[in-house]
């Protein structure tokens, strides 16, 4: 039986990654090692010695910090494996050109890489649930439900950027999304502390970002905690995000390779 | 006469208000190499984008292996070999490697591609290059493993756009060989170039292409018979004489063009035109007799050189 045509650029996709595998994941885990212990034994200690655990539904800060350094970090891999492998085929090597010369098309192209990012973010964030566990973090039931929504935390932002990059004419739009897009939600989304810490009249604009839902649906599912809405709500959001992703994607990349 | 493998009529290609392929026809035989001699920016490569079912097409009729690239470019593609003008390789993966995957595309199973990836590096002459990074390739080695490329699922048709633009004469007769090999293992060539010499000694039959539009075509020998005289005395005069000189030329030839640092006069016997020439009491400082090529019929047909 053939091989359906995006599993074939996803396949090769993936042979691409073997070449680096090792330095990735090396750095996939060493990534969550450096925060839990700065954020949660660093900072956390000092937290918790304040006393004001209520903000965290009563739990030690490192706990409470884990699912959301989790969402986060399948956001900001998702936004990195959204838009760099788009550069590197269409502009820096220009790979996918010669893809076509192939019975795979566009659509293809995009369908094949939004696959792989999709196994590339349960690596990624399923290290990061390993580390968890190594640190004493959570339960594996706990932490397997955390992994699953920022793994598609971070799929719901690497569609709409794909289709961001594919769009771009050279790097400088890049470094500016990052600088003024991605980090600020980083920072911003109920990662590191609760929004509720902000006035109210701001706090809905976090609500519009993918990277809070993400948080709400790993804390809501791994620890149990209370979210602003119910948990389909935020899955419905996240799906939005990656249709209209999807749907930009490919006609942002089939405008790049098809002339 | 066997159905044709491609066949184009009234083909156009438009970017805008720009049409770079304007109302075409022609068609190419199972077996042959065909080539499209023009300068840059004639329209040959989009044409070969049309072909090759990656373009769409903005007017006219296509078909390759009898099929509509506009419907079944996925099969079409499935069994062309495309040698795209930029190389498009990965250069951080090995050799090998760039051509597996490529081979996966056309889902050829590991089996298959294994022992073609062998035959296609004999034949590329890169079988010690089998590890290398691909970055670390010569061009001409970039080149033949471009080839190797588009030969992994053994094509009944092979695109080449400017093959050996770029590369040195050595790099040029190395590749000249390899494809004379592809054509005689009966493989269909469609060549694309701007070397006059290259369209000569590779192409049974070409076509001039300038502006878009196929300004003639033939075998190599057809064009020069009918568009050439049969030889070429090129002259170089001291600087700044020449635009005294060509005046007491008159006459001499039937057919004569000014370039910018010689004269040529196209004649059936170069050595009777040299003698008038000598005659008239005009010395140039260098003489060459040559015969015709397509050059000459470029500029016969264009009133311009193929390679600026």
């Amino acid at each position: 039986m053939a091989t359906p045509i995006p599993l074939r650029f996803m396949e090769a996709q993936a042979r691409n990654y073997r070449r680096i595998w090792r330095a990735s994941a090396f750095s996939n885990f060493l990534n969550p090692v450096l925060y839990l212990t700065a954020m949660g034994i660093g900072l956390g200690t000092l937290v918790d010695a304040g006393g004001n655990t209520a903000a965290f539904g009563g739990l030690a800060y490192l706990e409470w910090l884990a699912p959301g350094l989790l969402a986060a970090t399948g956001f900001l891999s998702g936004a990195g494996e959204g838009a760099f492998p788009v550069m590197a085929g269409t502009k820096w090597l220009k790979t996918w050109h010669s893809v076509l010369n192939t019975p795979v098309g566009p659509s293809d192209i995009t369908a094949g890489v939004l696959l792989w990012i999709s196994v590339r973010l349960l690596m990624v964030c399923g290290i990061y649930g390993v580390v968890l566990l190594l640190f004493g973090i959570g339960t594996p039931g706990g932490v397997a439900l955390a992994v699953l929504p920022s793994a598609y935390a971070g799929l719901a932002v690497a569609a709409p950027m794909a289709a961001f990059a594919a769009n771009l004419e050279d790097d400088t739009g890049l470094s500016t999304m990052f600088r003024f897009g991605v980090v600020p939600m980083f920072l911003f989304s109920g990662t590191f502390f609760p929004i509720s810490q902000f006035p109210e009249w701001i706090q809905p604009a976090a609500w519009l970002t993918p990277l809070w839902h993400g948080v709400e649906l790993a804390r809501g599912m791994s620890l149990g905690m209370e979210t602003v809405f119910p948990m389909w709500l935020s899955f419905g959001y996240l799906t939005l995000w990656l249709a209209v992703g999807a749907w930009l994607a490919d006609l942002a990349i089939r405008a790049r390779l098809v002339t | 006469m066997p159905a044709p493998l491609v066949a184009a009529r009234g083909l156009t290609k438009k970017f805008g208000d720009f049409t770079a392929v304007d109302h075409i026809d022609f068609e190419i035989q199972p077996g042959e190499v065909y080539g499209f001699l023009g300068p840059n920016g004639a329209g040959k490569s989009s044409t070969m984008r049309m072909i090759g079912a990656t373009s769409p097409i903005d007017a006219g009729e296509l078909t390759v292996f009898g099929l509509d690239p506009r419907e079944q470019g996925r099969q079409i593609r499935a069994r062309l070999g495309v040698v795209p003008q930029e190389d498009q390789l990965d250069g951080e993966l090995p050799v090998h490697d760039n051509l597996y995957i490529y081979g996966r595309y056309f889902d050829l199973k590991r089996s298959e591609i294994l022992p073609r990836i062998d035959e296609l590096l004999e034949f590329a002459q890169l079988e010690e290059k089998r590890k290398a990074k691909v970055e670390m390739l010569s061009g001409g080695m970039k080149r033949r493993l471009t080839i190797a490329r588009a030969l992994i699922n053994q094509p009944e048709l092979v695109i080449l756009d400017e093959p050996t633009t770029g590369l040195d004469p050595q790099a040029r007769h190395i590749l000249w060989d390899r494809l004379y090999r592809l054509k005689q293992e009966g493989v269909t060539l469609i060549i694309t170039t701007h070397y006059m010499d290259e369209a000569e000694q590779l192409c049974d039959r070409l076509c001039v292409m300038d502006r878009g539009r196929i300004v003639a075509e033939g075998t190599p020998r057809q064009l020069i018979e009918e568009h050439s005289h049969r030889e070429v005395l090129e002259m170089r005069f001291p600087v700044g004489a020449q635009a005294d000189v060509l005046p007491r030329l008159a006459g001499v030839a039937p057919r004569q063009e000014e370039l910018a640092d010689r004269v040529l006069l196209y004649v059936d016997d170069a050595d009777a035109a040299m003698g008038e020439v000598s005659r008239r009491g005009l010395v140039p400082e260098a003489t060459v007799v040559r015969r015709s090529t397509l050059e000459d019929v470029f500029l016969r047909l264009t009133g311009r050189t193929l390679v600026d």
